[in-house]
C-alpha cells in the first residue's frame, strides 16, 4: 500500500529552546510569532487578550497569592498565566478584590481561562519551536 | 463596565476558548477551523442542553 511522503519537521533549535515557551507566556501570541506563525499568533493574541479585559470590564476578581485560601491560590496560578496581562492588572489596580455582581462572576472565569487558555498556547509555541508540531 | 447576559457571556467564552483549542489542538489550518467549529458548537450546545434540563427540572 502506497504512503504518503511525509516532510519531516524543521525543528528551530537554534538559540534558547525554552524562548517560545517564555515569551508565549508573557504576551499571549508571542510565542507564536517567533516561530513565524504570524495567523495564529494574531488569533491567539487577540482571543486571549479581548478575554482577559473583557474580564475585567465585568469587574472580575483579579486573584493575588498570599490570602491562604487553597482556592485563592489556584485562581491565582491561573491568572498569572496571562503573564503581561496579569502583570497589568495588578500595576492599575484593574478588577475588583472581591466579587459583587452576577457579571463579575463570569468576569472572573473569563480572566482565569484566559490564563490557562496562554499556558495551553505557549506550550503549543514551545512544541513549534523544538518541531514536535509543524 | 460591561454587563452581558448569561448566553452573550456564553457565546463570548466558546468563541475565544475554541480559537485557542483550534489553533493548539491540531496542525492544519482546516483542520483547526473545523476542531474549533466543533468545540464551540458542544460548549454552545452543552449549555443549551443543560439550560433545558434545569428548565423541566425546575417543572
Amino acid at each position: 500500500m502506497a504512503s504518503k511522503a511525509q516532510t519531516p519537521v524543521q525543528p528551530q533549535t537554534q538559540g534558547f529552546v525554552y524562548s517560545a515557551l517564555l515569551l508565549g507566556w508573557i504576551l499571549p501570541g508571542a510565542g507564536h510569532l517567533i516561530t513565524r506563525h504570524w495567523v495564529r499568533a494574531i488569533l491567539i493574541f487577540a482571543a486571549i487578550t479581548l478575554m482577559f479585559f473583557l474580564g475585567i470590564a465585568m469587574q472580575a476578581k483579579v486573584y493575588t497569592p498570599g490570602t491562604g485560601d487553597p482556592l485563592d491560590l489556584l485562581g491565582f496560578i491561573s491568572d498569572i498565566g496571562s503573564g503581561l496581562l496579569y502583570g497589568i492588572a495588578r500595576i492599575f489596580s484593574l478588577g475588583q478584590p472581591t466579587v459583587q455582581l452576577v457579571t463579575a462572576e463570569y468576569g472572573t472565569k473569563f480572566v482565569v481561562v484566559a490564563g490557562l487558555l496562554n499556558f495551553i498556547a505557549a506550550v503549543d509555541a514551545h512544541n513549534l519551536r523544538i518541531g514536535r508540531k509543524s | 463596565m460591561f454587563t452581558p447576559s448569561h448566553f452573550t457571556a456564553v457565546l463570548l467564552f466558546a468563541t475565544f476558548a475554541s480559537v485557542v483549542f483550534g489553533i493548539t489542538q491540531r496542525t492544519e489550518p482546516r483542520a483547526m477551523f473545523k476542531y474549533g467549529l466543533y468545540c464551540w458548537v458542544l460548549f454552545v450546545g452543552s449549555v443549551i442542553t443543560a439550560s433545558w434540563l434545569m428548565w423541566f427540572i425546575r417543572r
